[in-house]
């Protein structure tokens, strides 16, 4: 790899070991993947993965007492992972107590993101690009961003650059200022090698249609056509929200970390089909495909009737308009039953910023008087212990189900289970 | 009788271990949480869609993947997992390396006094060849060795 002549003096101990040792790991990330030169990041803003403050994670809180220690700190302010902890969801003595065990680390990282330039308070949230937030890329700046479903609406949507990369590296390139140059940040890396063909009756559930993606493509950058009809060529801010869904499914069920939508996000709309790499396989994906799909989910509950305790919606965190959207669907499930609250225990997530948004409008009270929690934990957090894992927790957030063993049901489904059936 | 198979040294390094076969993508996160969160002492699989590794024990042993799959915590992960001495004993890929499997196995590289010898493009016919519980000898230049009907 070539490097800049700051760059090799940071490497050859110019502003000392842990910084050089900070550049020797993305020189080699980089050599791993070909890269011959490392660019400069030009987002304002980076976004770490890591929210966490996990008590076996205590080799990472470590690594960054040493980055501390060095002030090796990020150059950018960033965003980070929604937090694993909200007193308002429904929990049991026991659970409280996991989790006090389980986040013994939780005070402790904060600080130590605090000063490695965390945004503020409000920054800890997965859909770090939704505009309350504020960390929101331009077209074509380089990032060093992890958060799969972060990463893949950054790359799909907002048509910025970055890799999938994993947590820690993401903040070491925040710290060097620089990345190396490969895959996804290459005009050839983002070619399309895939083509997906939608031929469903109506617009397919997005955490669905992402699932079944994600599965087939991989790693693969795929170009979906067929979309379009129901989604327009604009994005919306319902086509946003479906594609933030959608993304994040591909990208954790498989690991997508860039797909085309032909004629709606920005590359496609640009450069159409000439995107797609020559002799690129089709998948169809079909009404018959998707069901395919559902039912090859495994269900591990230990009862499979069980009466579900918990229903999470918003991973990722729903946006300001799914919310209102969401508020006006329960309460009109809830009319046409006859029913005043929801029968399951049910939370809506989103960003601290959304929120604060949400609660300025009267939807936040229609949406407390149906008995739905909101709140702005990371559900995956809340799922990842032996307790909740025996919970049946129902979601149609496939990036959930795939991480934990709450059940998938599509929105539709979930929807009547909350305000109608009650199992 | 063995087989060798030529890949890429994405961190060096010379082990023999029991080779544990996943088809599939392996997602490290979903894979590991629970076992490192709860200190489980084989490290049990715990990715309930990974038919071929669900609950079965990866520590020290020769794991055997195409690539890795899903949450951008996975490099954290494996970082992790070496840094407990919780790591198995090599990763050998047959496809070229993904970018999450890459982060941990370099960070493990650096920042811990972890083995973890990482070897990638193997090709596909390594992972029609190897079976679970076959001997596998990965050398420093990136020779993989697989020797048939030997168990751990």
């Amino acid at each position: 790899m070539r490097l800049t002549k700051e760059q090799q003096a940071l490497l050859n101990g110019w502003q000392g070991e842990t910084m050089a040792k900070v550049v020797k790991t993305l020189v080699m990330y980089g050599e791993a993947f070909g890269a011959e030169r490392m660019v400069p990041i030009t987002s304002q803003y980076g976004h770490t993965v890591i929210s966490f403050g996990i008590g076996v994670m205590k080799p990472v809180y470590q690594l960054y007492d040493q980055l501390l220690g060095a002030n090796a700190v990020s150059r950018q302010p960033f965003s980070a992972d929604p937090r694993p902890l909200d007193k308002n969801i429904p929990s049991s003595f026991l659970q409280d107590v996991v989790f006090k065990f389980m986040y013994s680390q939780q005070e402790r990282y904060e600080d130590q993101l605090r000063k490695l330039g965390l945004m503020g308070e409000d920054a800890y949230s997965c859909a770090c690009y939704l505009p309350q937030v504020g960390n929101v890329p331009g077209r074509g700046e380089i990032l060093s961003w992890a958060e799969s479903s972060a990463v893949v609406y950054a790359n799909s949507v907002l048509g910025a650059r970055c890799n999938r990369n994993s947590g820690i590296i993401e903040l070491m390139g925040s710290i060097a200022g620089f990345v190396p140059e490969f895959g996804l940040l290459t005009d050839d890396g983002r070619r399309a090698d895939w083509i997906v063909e939608v031929r469903t009756s109506k617009l397919p559930d997005a955490q669905l249609l992402g699932s079944a993606v994600g599965m087939k493509v991989l790693e693969k950058v795929p170009y979906v056509r067929g979309l379009e009809k129901w989604l327009g060529q604009e994005l919306t801010e319902e086509a946003c929200a479906y594609l933030k869904d959608f993304g994040a499914a591909c990208a954790s069920n498989g690991s997508v970390g860039l797909y085309h939508i032909h004629g709606l996000t920005p590359e496609a709309a640009d450069q159409g089909e000439s995107l797609i790499r020559e002799n690129a396989p089709v998948y169809v994906v079909d009404d018959e495909e998707l069901r395919r799909v559902k039912e090859s989910y495994p269900c591990i509950w230990k009862d499979k009737d069980a009466k579900p305790k918990l229903c999470f919606m918003g991973c990722p965190h729903m946006t300001l308009s799914q919310l209102k959207d969401w508020t006006v669907k329960v309460e009109e499930g809830l009319r046409a039953s006859g029913n005043k609250k929801v029968l399951i225990p049910t939370v809506f997530t989103t960003a601290p910023a959304v929120e604060k948004e949400f609660r300025k409008t009267d939807y936040a009270l229609r949406l407390k008087d149906t008995g739905v929690i909101l709140s702005t934990i990371c559900p995956l957090m809340y799922m990842n212990n032996p307790l909740s894992k025996k919970m049946p927790v129902i979601t149609s957030s496939n990036k959930l189900r795939t991480y934990t063993s709450a059940r998938y049901y599509s929105d539709e489904e979930i929807l009547a289970k909350i305000t109608k059936e009650g199992k | 009788m063995g087989r060798t198979f030529q890949g890429r040294v994405v961190t060096p390094g010379e082990t023999t271990a029991p080779a544990l076969v996943s088809h599939g993508g392996f997602n490290t996160l979903a894979s590991y949480q629970m076992a490192l969160m709860f200190g489980d002492k084989e490290v049990k699989c715990g990715d309930q869609n990974n038919p071929d590794l669900y609950k079965k024990p990866m520590l020290g042993k020769a794991l055997c993947l195409p690539e890795t799959i899903g949450s951008t915590t996975g490099g954290m992960v494996l970082y992790t997992a070496c840094a407990l001495g919780k790591q198995p004993a090599c990763m050998l890929f047959s496809k070229p390396i993904d970018s999450l499997a890459a982060s941990g196995a370099i960070l493990a590289a650096n920042w811990t006094e972890a083995s973890m010898p990482v070897v990638d493009s193997l090709g596909e016919e390594f992972l029609r060849y190897v079976k679970d519980g076959m001997t596998i000898t990965v050398s420093r230049d990136g020779a993989v060795t697989v020797e048939e009907g030997k168990e751990s």
